[in-house]
């Protein structure tokens, strides 16, 4: 594992996806991960960028590769993927030498494209390790069913980004298991929620994510776990809009995983930013308690019940 | 000498972009040529004879012929000049077609090109020597690898024409693939009742050996004169005693072996006999999952067996035989879905593969040939085929098109509605392949008799919703996204080569292509033989074919092989490395560099290590004489001094005045 | 419907733009449609994108250029990670929505206005001011309704900050604006 890495928030954590940039940071420094938010860092351009133009959406991208090399560090993370993808296809774009020469006319401080790009789940997967996560659990997030929801482009294209199956990407999963909870089937982990057409043609998100949202009840989670802030906003942000919509009433709560990891962990609720989300996660935290109480009281009783079974052997003391 | 030069103008072919008249009047500038003429057509009767009349009237004793490539016509050439009196090795062939000719369209450059092709070939020419082959004896015995309908129908057919047959099987059972189908295309034909009257009579012509459950463990030798090693595997029951009966099936404990015949759609006991029709019909033990082997307990298959054929102490057994021929007939595996990751990569069991879905059809399969679906067991209401798993889709590596889904999928979509009248089918494809007889409008009647819902388009996903599944396709046609809610999904999944493939190549000495597919001599004319003499091919190994075709080449691979053995004497190719004693320091390193194992150590009269050629398993590759240190190894016709004498002719070695 | 000239409506240079600019050969493409099966935004496309590589395959820009389908394509990858001859669809929907911009066809303007409005913001500031998008879109669009009633709820929970996060080094990405869109340097 890296000393530190270059850290990159991406714009939206200062603001729409608070808790996430809250509760990331709280994470990583409970596992000794150590970040370093790039000085002066500047927007990547996110999807309109690369929609005018793939110099253009390079150079912002780019210039936020120099000064991580400036800063003398191999390894640059962000947890938002759309950040994630402008900086990873920046770099491989400019693998091509002429791309490069390009991309530097437009920069103040040229880029080597010497920087490697990971999401922040990338590294706690890879870097940090499950065991080692596992290790901070102190409350185990037992009986909470959750979807792991990943976002079309964190795991695509498989040639660019490397990381996971893109299909079927199992590292969250795998996280969220370590954390004690359970992780339900969700064939949608991939399939985009509506992505940056919220504003311009908000029916598209509707329809996008309720279809999420449908299958998330339909698989009997009780809450859905993503890793971007553009998908938390679409299913959480807009579940009320989602329910006028299509005449439902989902009341899903849509952690980041981050949050999640810092509850397992431990960590006051408030400093991960539970507060902020906007569908209450209370009511499904509260049942997945009620749930594993009921689940524990079964077992104890089923434990008398085969006790009582066998009577006519000497009675042994219930092991408590 | 006095060599005879004959330029050929192939028609346009070579005349339009070489000036084949002036190539051939240059060409009596160079040393020993005493004739130069050029022809229309060399290789015509009217050419050859021509050659001939030449070589009588101005008493030639070599000839050059340029033309084509000499894969084409040497053989041709050979003979005419033999034909003549010549000795078929003082010939010489130029390529001035497919070196020149076709390669640009400068007459000038190409007409210089050939005029320095024909002076390297003269000086060769003036350097060779004649060669007579030698002839050697041979064993007319075949060994046939693989008992599936190709290599049944070669076995059967090289038997009746009185050849004695070794037919060696991998599994317990020979039969194949075809063994598993429940019915066969076009004719909706019932596989094992076709099958099972060739599968007998193997089992009891005089002339075949049958060696079920053993593999190819090591081949050396050359055509006519092959010594085989055989594994013959532990099956742990004496098949001399055993009768098939199926006591010790009924009766082992362990019932999680995994079952191949059915394809893992269920398990089977450690001891079994893989279906009802088996040949040979006797029982084997998966050693993975018998208590008894694993750890010495249970035993019970010893007991109850009424014959007493049970040994557990069995050992694998190699045995060798001398064979002359062998024919290679090992088919296919199929596509390992998994790769799909969007299809659910295999983890959704109501999601199965068409040779899965055959097994469910299959009267003998694990259901009696009820359609079921495999998670509850309940009858599909709404059956989903999906071709093209594993074929036309370079981006899993197999861009080629397996040629028989198209047909199989029609084939299952019109069985299931005859074993469920009430269901509804679908098929998803890009294009329908029916080349053969009568397949076309079999795929037809599957559409306009059966009522099949055939939809132009691929499927993007399909993932578990509710009891059933969510199939999301296109149809092109109708320009939109389509979906449908299904109870099962067959995969049709492409054929691969078999796992083993790429080893035997290795074992045979013969190449494979990118895809693991055995090579053939020449894809359109020599589809059975290889580059190997003595080793044939036939069936879904040399690639993905239907069964008329397997069929076919199971023939046509028996055929090649009984003219092979038509004569009792084999011609030896006299293009062999030849070691010139006084001068091999007996380093070995021609020894250890031999592909073919065809040279090996000997000791002189003064006890000194001497390089010796096996002449009859030289191939001729030259890898030898490129690398004795001493150039005491020579391929003939093609020495240091041949290629030599071709280099100065084309860079003729500067004179004094350039080294001031 | 009138028949289409194949051979007449064949615009070379527009094939060839899109070939370079993509790096991607419309050639390979055997028009499977596994990139429309997977395509989340059918839904609101007028062509889906099986069609347009076919009308790519006819050089048939004007028909392209003027679809919806490019201003709604969310680049989401679906296409080209399954398709089977190892295109990247979303490459070259990306390219034509740049061929479209610069040739003015701007057939979905809300999208444009977000996406103007978006870019203006980090021309701006250096960041994304979200307040600011959301208020460069209105003004862009006049639609006042937008997302109302979620301003005050995110402001409430402290996710929509009143003020922009500026950065130091606001003029170096001015220069990457201007270096594109050919302004002062």
């Amino acid at each position: 594992m890296p000393e530190s890495y270059a850290y990159y928030p991406g714009c939206s954590g200062l603001g729409t996806s608070r808790e996430y940039e809250l509760s990331t940071r709280k994470v990583c420094q409970a596992l000794d991960l150590e970040l370093r938010e790039i000085p002066d860092w500047s927007c990547c351009g996110s999807s309109p960028a690369h929609t005018v133009d793939h110099v253009f959406s390079s150079a912002l991208a780019a210039r936020n590769l120099a000064l991580v090399e400036e800063m003398g560090l191999e390894t640059v993370i962000t947890p938002c993927p759309s950040c994630l993808t402008n900086l990873k296809v920046a770099a491989w774009r400019m693998q091509e030498e002429s791309f490069l020469q390009e991309v530097n006319q437009y920069l103040e401080q040229p880029c080597k494209n010497q920087v490697q790009v990971k999401s922040v789940l990338q590294a706690l997967v890879e870097d940090v390790s499950l065991s080692r996560i596992k290790e901070q659990v102190q409350n185990p997030l037992k009986g909470l069913k959750i979807a792991p929801y990943y976002g079309c482009i964190m795991n695509r294209p498989p040639g660019i980004m490397d990381f996971d199956d893109p299909e079927n990407p199992t590292a969250m999963d795998q996280i969220l298991k370590a954390l004690g909870a359970q992780v339900v089937d969700f064939p949608l982990k991939v399939e985009c929620c509506g992505a940056s057409y919220g504003i311009p043609r908000q029916e598209v998100v509707l329809h996008l994510s309720g279809k999420l949202l449908d299958l998330a009840r339909v698989q009997g989670a009780d809450a859905l776990a993503v890793p971007c802030p553009l998908c938390q906003m679409n299913l959480d942000m807009r579940q009320n809009q989602i329910n006028s919509f299509l005449q439902q009433d989902f009341q899903l709560p849509v952690f980041y995983y981050t949050q999640l990891m810092g509850m397992a962990f431990g960590l006051e609720h408030k400093e991960l930013g539970l507060d902020k989300l906007c569908v209450d996660p209370l009511p499904a935290l509260n049942r997945a308690k009620q749930r594993q109480a009921e689940e524990q009281e079964e077992r104890a009783r089923k434990q008398k019940q085969r006790q009582a079974n066998q009577s006519s052997a000497p009675a042994r003391s219930a092991s408590e | 000498m006095r060599i005879g030069v004959f330029v050929c103008h192939c028609g346009s072919n070579i005349a339009d972009n070489v000036e084949v008249a002036r190539a051939a009047q240059t060409s009596l500038l160079y040393p020993d040529v005493t004739f130069a003429t050029d022809m229309m057509y060399t290789c015509s009767e009217a050419g050859q004879s021509g050659i001939e009349q030449a070589v009588q009237e101005h008493s030639l004793d070599g000839v050059v012929v340029a033309a084509c490539t000499p894969k084409m016509h040497e053989p041709t050439f050979r003979r005419a000049v033999e034909r003549a009196g010549l000795n078929r090795y003082m010939f010489e062939m130029v390529n001035i077609r497919e070196h020149a000719s076709w390669i640009s369209k400068d007459k000038e450059k190409n007409t210089r090109k050939a005029q320095e092709l024909i002076h390297m070939a003269v000086e060769k020419l003036r350097q060779n020597s004649a060669l007579t082959p030698k002839y050697f004896e041979i064993n007319k015995r075949v060994l046939i690898i693989g008992a599936g309908i190709a290599g049944i129908q070669a076995a059967l057919d090289c038997a009746e024409g009185g050849l004695e047959v070794l037919l060696l099987e991998k599994e317990s059972t020979i039969g194949g693939k075809m063994a598993k189908l429940d019915k066969t295309f076009p004719t909706v034909d019932c596989s094992s009742c076709i099958l099972s009257p060739k599968m007998v009579d193997v089992s009891l012509h005089p002339n075949i050996t049958l060696y079920a459950y053993s593999e190819l463990e090591q081949l050396s030798g050359y055509v006519g004169n092959y010594q085989a090693t055989i594994r013959r595997k532990a099956t742990y029951v004496d098949w001399d005693k055993c009768t098939g009966c199926g006591r010790c099936m009924e009766k082992c404990p362990s019932k999680k072996a995994r079952d191949h015949f059915n394809e893992d759609l269920t398990r089977t006991t450690a001891i079994n006999i893989p279906f009802p029709q088996a040949i040979p019909k006797r029982a084997k033990i998966d050693a993975n999952h018998c208590l008894k082997l694993l750890k010495d307990k249970c035993g019970i298959c010893e007991e109850v067996c009424p014959t007493q054929a049970i040994d557990y102490n069995m050992q694998d057994e190699l045995v060798t035989a001398e064979v002359g021929a062998v024919i290679t007939s090992t088919g296919f595996d199929l596509f390992d879905h998994s790769k799909y990751g969007e299809y659910g990569g295999g983890r959704y069991q109501d999601v199965i593969t068409s040779m899965q879905y055959e097994r469910l059809l299959n009267a003998s399969g694990p259901t009696g040939g009820a359609i079921q679906r495999p998670s509850d067991g309940k009858e599909p209401k709404k059956v989903v085929f999906v071709q093209c798993v594993g074929s036309r889709d370079k981006s899993v590596d197999r861009p080629y098109c397996s040629g028989f889904c198209c047909m199989y999928t029609a084939k299952q979509a019109i069985l299931t509605k005859d074993h469920l009248p009430e269901s509804e089918s679908f098929v998803f494809y890009m294009d329908i392949r029916a080349p053969g007889k009568q397949y076309d409008e079999f795929t037809r009647r599957a559409i306009e008799e059966y009522g099949t819902r055939y939809v132009r388009g691929r499927v993007a996903q399909i993932y578990p919703y509710g009891e059933g599944l969510m199939v999301r396709g296109v149809d092109t046609l109708m320009g939109c996204q389509v979906e449908v809610e299904a109870d099962l999904v067959v995969l049709a999944v492409g054929a691969e080569c078999s796992k083993e493939a790429p080893a035997l190549a290795e074992k045979l000495r013969i190449s494979t292509d990118q895809h693991g597919f055995f090579t053939e001599s020449h894809p359109k004319l020599r589809p059975v033989e290889t580059n190997t003499a003595g080793i044939f091919l036939a069936g879904a190994c040399q690639g993905p074919k239907d069964i008329p075709s397997s069929v076919g080449q199971g023939s046509a691979a028996a055929a090649k092989i009984l003219a092979l053995f038509s004569k009792d004497m084999l011609e030896s190719d006299p293009q062999v490395a030849q070691v010139n004693l006084p001068r091999c320091i007996g380093c070995g390193k021609c020894i250890r560099i031999c592909p073919f194992g065809a040279i090996q150590e000997v000791q002189d009269r003064a006890g000194q290590p001497k390089a010796e050629v096996i002449e009859t398993v030289c191939q001729g590759c030259g890898l030898c004489e490129v690398t004795c240190p001493q150039s005491a190894i020579q391929l003939n016709h093609c020495t240091d001094n041949q290629i030599l004498a071709e280099v100065n002719a084309l860079c003729p070695p500067k004179t004094e005045e350039s080294f001031e | 419907m009138d028949p289409l000239r194949l051979d007449s409506l064949y615009d070379t240079q527009f094939v060839q733009e899109v070939k370079k600019e993509s790096g991607q050969d419309p050639a390979l493409c055997y028009q499977c449609g596994n990139c429309t099966a997977g395509c989340p935004y059918t839904f609101v496309y007028d062509l889906p994108v099986h069609q347009i590589m076919r009308l790519l395959q006819a050089g048939h820009k004007e028909r392209i250029l003027s679809s919806r389908s490019l201003w709604l394509c969310a680049t989401c990858q679906s296409c080209t990670t399954r398709c089977p001859n190892n295109i990247d669809v979303a490459q070259i929907m990306d390219v034509l929505r740049h061929m479209a911009r610069r040739q003015g066809y701007f057939t979905e303007k809300s999208v444009v206005r977000f996406q103007d409005s978006f870019l203006k913001s980090v021309k701006n500031h250096g960041r994304v001011f979200e307040l600011g998008v959301m208020l460069g879109y209105i003004l862009r669009t006049g639609r006042f309704w937008t997302d109302m009633e979620l301003g005050p709820k995110m402001a409430f929970k402290g996710k929509l900050s009143p003020k922009p996060h500026g950065i130091k080094g606001k003029q170096e990405v001015v220069k990457i604006y201007h270096k594109f869109m050919g302004g002062p340097q």
